[in-house]
């Protein structure tokens, strides 16, 4: 039974991996994410590379949203972004995906930097409306630049490739997409420990008294603004070689929607909580989905109300754990290694 | 340039921009009173449009009937989200607060869909069909008896606030919620009054814009539009919903009839892209005072 937490140098105490435990059981974790692919069918692989898509962008808007206090509803509008630049680069260059999708992420940063740049002067809901203002202005550029976007119709790209493998498939999709989000996900909990990720906190926390910290304010809402779309970007890309075809209607407002839910699920400012949530959010309608398919051969008319189902759903998730959880499922999360360290001595 | 088609798109964008400014005005009441966004705006509006629809055609009770019901019906609802769901959020932060307005938005959406199905709906015509026209200009009777019974509604708001004692409470309370309380004033009671009050000026216009334009689970995107009107025109003013409401409506028509439909949302919210970068807080919003 671990009791505390004696620290007794400023190293122990910023040190990611405090316990010997913490690394076995996420060498185990790695362990199941590697196996996986060659143990489960098609669907679950499928599933698999959604939840890893969508744990990078979430992780993004976390670092954005739960970690600098700053709320965006152009999420989806960014990861559009990343997903044209990979789409437009593969089509007319042909470079590698690595090339392209961090160029995707660069392109979003620019373009998180451009909408971020009204953060100083507004902030709080104002900031949100800029934001949702920028998510309709890229949803008019991507419909509307078509010598570029290829307008409604979209584009459609070829799979990704390197060295002459080709990702066709979503069995190889998957050795790009998990690795890169554990990747990723590492790399966002090294940037709190550092002054940069922690100059974002203390912005979150307040903002004024940050400033009279000595943190620039503008300087560090931008930096956020260009670390979480070039999550997003990213993550854009995958889906553009996930998918291998996208389109404007691929990245509507309710995504934008969708990953806030999936942070706030999952518990804001807490890299734990995002991928919880991305995970959460993605896997419930497909769970939906399955129980319809069981239910319908007793009730015919069961698909048709699926889908209103998954917005009943979808809202009272987001209600019911912003009245009754608002520190998500990470808190669930810790709630329930608390109960197992200390059983059975607790009763 | 063709005046009179200008004159006849402006005159109908203005009449659309009386309904906008109405909605605006039961966004900005609620924003007053709570300090709540109300994202969930367009779907209480749908929800009133489909409840009109319930009673006006499937109970086949007479539009005139059906009409204060289907309102009373929104306005219900509104006080029921306020008691239910918006209530145990107070204090907490205002990012918060939005997303459980979202999340209500799509629980309304998803109930409109379990109850009337996905497919879109045509309301029964109950507006009167004779061609009105202004001079020269015609203007669809649905969009001019539309703008007429909202800005009915809308004055006799504007006249209740001013000198009426819920009026009065409802502004102290705005002011200031501690003074406001220590005078009598049943701040709680406020809120939801707030709440049902907002709602029943959106569940109005929504009847009214659903009567023009045919209603769908997607009605509630309107709601970005008002987004877009109490912005510009500032969160907390009824001033600045109301000119707002009338621009927001009018420049939307004609980007619309000038340009082609998929340039309406990019117009206005360029305008909102414009004055958030000149005066954040709206044309007549109060620019608020930080103190550490």
């Amino acid at each position: 039974m671990r009791i505390g937490d004696a620290k007794q140098s400023y190293e122990a105490d910023e040190a990611i991996w405090t316990s010997q435990t913490q690394k076995l059981w996420l060498g185990f974790f790695l362990l199941i994410l590697t196996v996986f692919p060659f143990a489960v069918d098609s669907y679950l692989l499928y599933l698999g590379c959604l939840v890893g898509i969508a744990v990078i962008s979430t992780t993004g808007l976390n670092i954005l949203t739960g970690f600098t206090g700053l709320i965006s509803l152009g999420q989806a509008g960014f990861m559009g972004v990343g997903a044209y630049t990979v789409a437009w680069l593969s089509i007319n260059t042909g470079l590698p995906f690595p090339v392209t999708l961090v160029l995707a992420g660069l392109m979003a940063a620019a373009v998180g930097i451009l909408v971020g740049l009204p953060s100083l002067r507004v902030k709080g809901l104002y900031l949100a409306i800029a934001t949702l203002a920028a998510s309709v202005f890229l949803h008019f550029i991507f419909a509307e630049w078509e010598s570029v976007t290829g307008g409604m119709g979209g584009l459609s790209l070829e799979p990704a490739h390197l060295f002459g493998l080709t990702f066709q498939s979503d069995f190889m999709m998957y050795f790009i997409i998990v690795p890169l989000a554990v990747l990723m996900v590492l790399a966002a909990r090294n940037v709190f420990r550092t002054r940069i990720g922690r100059a974002f906190i203390a912005i979150r926390d307040r903002d004024i008294s940050a400033e009279i910290l000595g943190i620039n304010l503008l300087r560090y809402k931008l930096m956020s603004f260009a670390l979480s779309s070039f999550y997003a970007g990213v993550a854009g890309g995958l889906f553009a070689y996930f998918y291998r075809v996208v389109t404007p209607e691929s990245f509507p407002l309710s995504m934008s929607i969708f990953y806030l839910a999936a942070v706030i699920v999952g518990g804001m400012g807490n890299l734990l909580g995002g991928i919880l949530g991305a995970a959460f959010m993605t896997l419930v309608p497909e769970a939906l989905k399955l129980l319809t398919a069981a239910l319908t051969p007793f009730y015919p008319s069961a698909p048709v109300f699926m889908s209103p189902m998954l917005e009943i759903i979808f809202g009272a998730l987001i209600v019911g754990f912003l009245i009754f959880e608002p520190h998500g499922l990470a808190e669930i999360w810790h709630r329930i290694r608390r109960f197992f360290r200390l059983w059975p001595f607790r009763n | 340039m063709d005046w009179v088609f200008f004159g006849e798109i402006s005159l109908a964008g203005l009449a659309m921009g009386g309904l906008y400014a109405l909605i605006a005005l039961g966004f900005v009441i609620i924003y007053k009173a709570t300090r709540v966004i109300n994202f969930a705006i367009g779907e209480i509006m749908m929800f009133a449009a489909y409840l009109f629809l319930a009673f006006a055609g499937g109970m086949e009770l007479s539009p005139w009937i059906a009409l204060p019901l289907a309102v009373i019906g929104g306005s219900i609802l509104g006080g029921v989200i306020e008691k239910t769901m918006i209530r145990p959020m107070l204090g907490e932060s205002p990012i918060s607060v939005v997303m459980v307005t979202i999340g209500i938005g799509s629980i309304l959406v998803g109930l409109v869909e379990f109850i009337w199905t996905a497919d879109p709906q045509l309301l029964p015509s109950f507006l009167p069909r004779e061609p009105v026209f202004i001079g020269p200009l015609y203007l669809a009777p649905k969009i001019a008896y539309g703008f007429l019974i909202g800005s009915a509604l809308l004055i006799a708001y504007l006249l209740y606030f001013r000198f009426s004692r819920g009026g009065v409470a409802l502004r102290a309370t705005a002011s200031d919620q501690a003074a406001a309380y220590s005078m009598g004033i049943n701040v709680r009671r406020v809120f939801n009054m707030a709440w049902v009050f907002g709602s029943l000026a959106a569940s109005l216009a929504g009847v009214l814009v659903a009567a023009t334009g045919g209603l769908s689970p997607q009605f509630g995107i309107i709601g970005l539009s008002v987004l877009v009107v109490v912005i510009v025109g500032g969160l907390d003013s009824i001033l600045g919903a109301l000119v707002a409401g009338v621009f927001i409506g009018w420049l939307e028509t004609v980007a619309g009839a000038y340009l082609g439909g998929e340039y309406r949302m990019p117009a206005t919210f360029l305008v909102l892209a414009v004055i958030l970068v000149i005066r954040p807080y709206g044309l007549f919003g109060t620019h608020e005072i930080e103190r550490v």
